[in-house]
């Protein structure tokens, strides 16, 4: 007798779909009747009631979906045609639990899981607005509806395998089973579905006319947060995809990460001209249509890489979905033209630009840049089925397009990370511009004049490493700058702080950050983005090499020389591995011991490479094993010399840790009055005639 | 004398400028390199082809070798991705480069920017003119700066 937990997700599944819709259909009656004064049996709110807890409910039943499928993959139930394709009896039970979202069906599921998920906290916490939280509810449940139609209908995790159960699966794709792999996802998909609730909450205050900026401080959170959830889910993505891959790179510009990047360039822009609004009441209309971009982003990416629109190394399958994803974001783009044209009235500036050089300003073009790096990237992907369309024939947009494309857009970008926070709000006198920009300015040459002084003279070098080491002296310079403006801006304000308390400079200094710590946070945000900018300009001094090596040979590359240890094979049930030893030398000091590997995994009957790292501050020695030589039976073997990839890594932590700090519920209560009131006021300065 | 100075201190700066592009300038193209890092393996993996790293890769052995025999050969970049597409198809152009629509792709996206920029400019200055119409005098409306309204107010304004 089959094991009854498949019907049991498939029912929980159904049962989900029928309490959204629930939750939708008597949600939004409540809501008309409310706003029209209408009399029912039931009182409006009492059935708003019952639809925000038909919408609770639903998350329950996905819960029990979820679980329903983790069970199935624990306990081997190949009875399920998902877990007879994405797992194996050998498979670690790590990689068995990342089952749920190693193919489409799956995905699909926590992507509704998720959905339900935010909508819950949100459903729970509906004190905080009654009304404004009940549009918003509304607006997620139609999202739920979606998927979980998908799941029920198009996409079915539960499924039975066809014919005789098969005594073992098809196992886990090998270029998954990577730890990251186990939280990459989850970060990723919590970034895109966490968008939804800033697209609900602003199409809903949108709907209702919602008074004032309330939404966006309620939003303020939900927003970071996502972000921060997508960028540390992107980032993961560029590390596994380093690690794992074994190409020696991070970013291949691939249709499945430009669809990831595309939301985030977006919540970026939303990120930085919301607080024209929260500030000074304007780009309204702007921040509700970046808003509604983004979201529909998210459903644009998900449409390109599932429905094979454009080819892409890891993009899931061609299926019938595609249809599915292109209707629900027609409707979308529907309901929001048509709410935003019925309601625009209400989206008028309350305030004008009094000043060609101020902070406004900045945000405009930060926006304007982030938007045309945005269409860059998304124009690139789709370029190829255009391309099919007027000439017949498709085109590959790899890495050289883009490189040349979107790097000066990206470096423009830098320089405006360093420009926004030295403006004044308002207004910016020429004073103010010129006492903060003296230094950042003198960065900027004198950082160009070291580096060209100790080497770096781009025109110098080969025709295709030409450009590359041009962008790195470019961004190494905009980046010193960057990092100079930042500085100098912080040890004014703490100089400041720490002449009107009598602190030290470093205790000035972290009573600045915590009087403001969203302004700090951003800093901190910004500094990030420098140093992770550098890491990728590091990729244009990258080398390789590749040696077929016996016992003894070695091989040198910068000032690292491998030499070969032994190589043998080994096996255990999930896989086949065949394995180099390499000692690494530095001069005559032997540093580490590196086994690069190549695996064979039996149940899917596919191989992959393990990439054996030995990283540093400064660079990373990255060794591939490619195979054997048929003829001789030697290694062959893969190295590459990255400098400063770790900068990346380290560029995201401090982006992550700004992040945090700007999360940081207010802290200036916790301060005194008199630090408070002692900070620097340059903007009070400039608009009073400095 | 101080413009003289200040022309002695440009004519020094724009001479160590000179000085510090030149030096090191050489010609070291590497034809292979260059043209091989402008195509793509076909094997599917998306890789340039002289990156890609499959063993038993079907297809980049033999599309280095054929790339090593082209540029031996001595013909022209031109010829050696005509020849390469003639054979594999556009596709295996790691970009496109074969002029007429191709070349909309590198042109869009510098219109689009250049047309985003000069519109923003175009727009900041609208708005900024309409707000000094909007004041008699064209000041701006800011009330003196003293009191502690003001203060709590612009303070709010511009916290971040």
């Amino acid at each position: 007798m089959p094991h009854p937990m498949p019907q049991f997700g498939s029912f929980a599944l159904l049962l989900a779909l029928c309490l959204s819709a629930y939750t939708f259909l008597a949600g939004a009656f409540a809501l008309v009747a409310m706003q029209r004064g209408l009399q029912l049996r039931v009182s409006a709110e009492r059935l708003a009631e019952t639809a925000r807890r038909a919408g609770l409910g639903s998350f329950i039943a996905v819960l029990c979906a979820a679980i329903a499928l983790i069970w199935a993959a624990f306990t081997n139930d190949f009875s399920v045609e998902y877990i007879r394709e994405h797992s194996n009896i050998a498979l670690h039970p790590a990689y068995k639990f990342s089952a749920l979202w190693s193919g489409q069906e799956g995905s699909l599921l926590l992507w509704s899981f998720l959905t339900t998920g935010y909508a819950f906290v949100l459903r729970l916490r509906h004190r905080t607005d009654v009304r404004l939280f009940a549009y918003a509810s509304v607006i997620l449940a139609a999202i739920q509806i979606f998927f979980l139609a998908l799941l029920n209908f198009a996409a079915e995790p539960f499924s039975l395998t066809r014919g005789v159960i098969p005594a073992d699966g098809n196992g886990l794709n090998p270029l998954l089973q990577y730890p990251e792999m186990v939280i990459h996802p989850p970060m990723l998909y919590l970034g895109y579905v966490g968008f939804s609730v800033p697209f609900a909450f602003a199409l809903g205050a949108l709907m209702m006319k919602y008074p004032g900026e309330k939404w966006i401080r309620i939003t303020r959170r939900w927003t970071l947060v996502t972000w921060l959830f997508l960028t540390v889910g992107i980032s993961l993505g560029m590390h596994w995809a380093y690690a794992v891959l074994g190409w020696g790179g991070y970013w291949g510009w691939d249709p499945v990460e430009n669809a990831s990047f595309l939301p985030w360039l977006t919540a970026t822009a939303f990120l930085h001209s919301v607080m024209m609004q929260e500030k000074r009441g304007m780009m309204k209309k702007w921040n509700v249509w970046l808003i509604f971009l983004t979201f529909m982003l998210t459903i644009l990416g998900t449409l390109l890489t599932r429905s094979g629109i454009v080819s892409s190394v890891h993009a899931f399958a061609q299926s019938s979905i595609g249809d599915w994803f292109t209707t629900f974001l027609c409707i979308i783009f529907a309901v929001c033209l048509f709410t935003f044209f019925k309601q625009s009235a209400h989206l008028k500036s309350e305030h004008k630009l009094e000043a060609v050089v101020s902070r406004e300003s900045s945000f405009l073009f930060n926006n304007l840049v982030l938007l045309v790096a945005c269409f860059t990237v998304l124009f690139g992907t789709l370029f190829p089925v255009l391309s099919e369309y007027v000439q017949g024939s498709k085109v590959t947009m790899g890495a050289p397009f883009f490189n040349r494309v979107a790097v000066p857009i990206g470096l423009f970008l830098l320089l405006l990370t360093g420009v926004g926070p030295l403006l004044a709000w308002r207004a910016t006198s020429l004073r103010s511009i010129r006492r903060n920009f003296v230094l950042p300015c003198a960065a900027i040459l004198g950082s160009a004049a070291i580096l060209m002084l100790s080497g770096l003279h781009p025109w110098s070098a080969s025709s295709e490493d030409l450009e590359g080491q041009l962008y790195a002296l470019v961004c190494f310079s905009i980046g010193a700058g960057v990092f100079t403006a930042i500085l100098a801006e912080f040890l004014r304000g703490a100089h400041v702080v720490a002449t009107q308390t009598g602190k030290n400079l470093v205790a000035s200094g972290w009573t600045l950050m915590m009087r403001n710590n969203r302004r700090y946070g951003g800093y901190l945000v910004h500094f990030g983005i420098v140093v992770l900018f550098a890491g990728l300009a590091g990729a244009a001094f990258n080398q390789s090499k590749e040696l077929e090596m016996g016992f003894g040979d070695s091989l040198t590359i910068g000032n690292y020389k491998l030499v070969c240890l032994s190589y043998t094979q080994d096996s255990n049930a999930n896989y086949d591995t065949d394995f180099a030893l390499l000692d690494v030398y530095r001069g005559n000091k032997k540093l580490t011991q590196m086994t690069p590997e190549k695996r064979f995994y039996t149940a899917s009957q596919t191989s992959s490479t393990i990439v054996a790292i030995h990283s540093t501050v400064l660079r990373d020695l990255y060794v591939i094993f490619l195979g054997r030589n048929p003829e001789t039976n030697r290694p062959i073997i893969k190295v590459f010399l990255n400098p400063l990839v770790s900068w990346i890594w380290a560029g995201v932590a401090i982006v992550f840790a700004g992040t945090v700090l700007a999360l940081l519920p207010g802290l200036r209560p916790m301060l005194s009055n008199k630090a408070a009131s002692v900070m620097p006021d340059r903007e009070l300065q400039t608009v009073s005639g400095d | 004398m101080r413009a003289l100075l200040k022309n002695r201190v440009l004519q020094m700066v724009l001479l160590f400028t000179v000085a510090l592009v030149t030096i090191g300038a050489g010609d070291t193209t590497d034809k292979f390199s260059s043209i091989g890092h402008k195509m793509v393996c076909v094997c599917g993996c998306g890789q340039i082809l002289l990156e890609c790293n499959h063993v038993g890769c079907p297809d980049s052995d033999r599309m280095i070798g054929e790339l090593r025999n082209k540029v031996a050969g001595g013909g022209s970049d031109t010829s050696i991705f005509n020849w390469f597409v003639a054979k594999y198809g556009p596709t295996v152009l790691a970009a496109p480069i074969r002029g007429g629509f191709d070349n909309a792709a590198w042109i869009v996206p510098v219109v689009v920017f250049i047309l985003a920029i000069v519109g923003t400019a175009f727009l900041i200055r609208r708005w900024k003119g309409r707000h000094m119409l909007a004041v008699p005098g064209g000041a701006p409306s800011m009330p003196f700066a003293g009191s502690d309204a003001v203060r709590d107010r612009i303070r709010r304004e511009t916290e971040y």
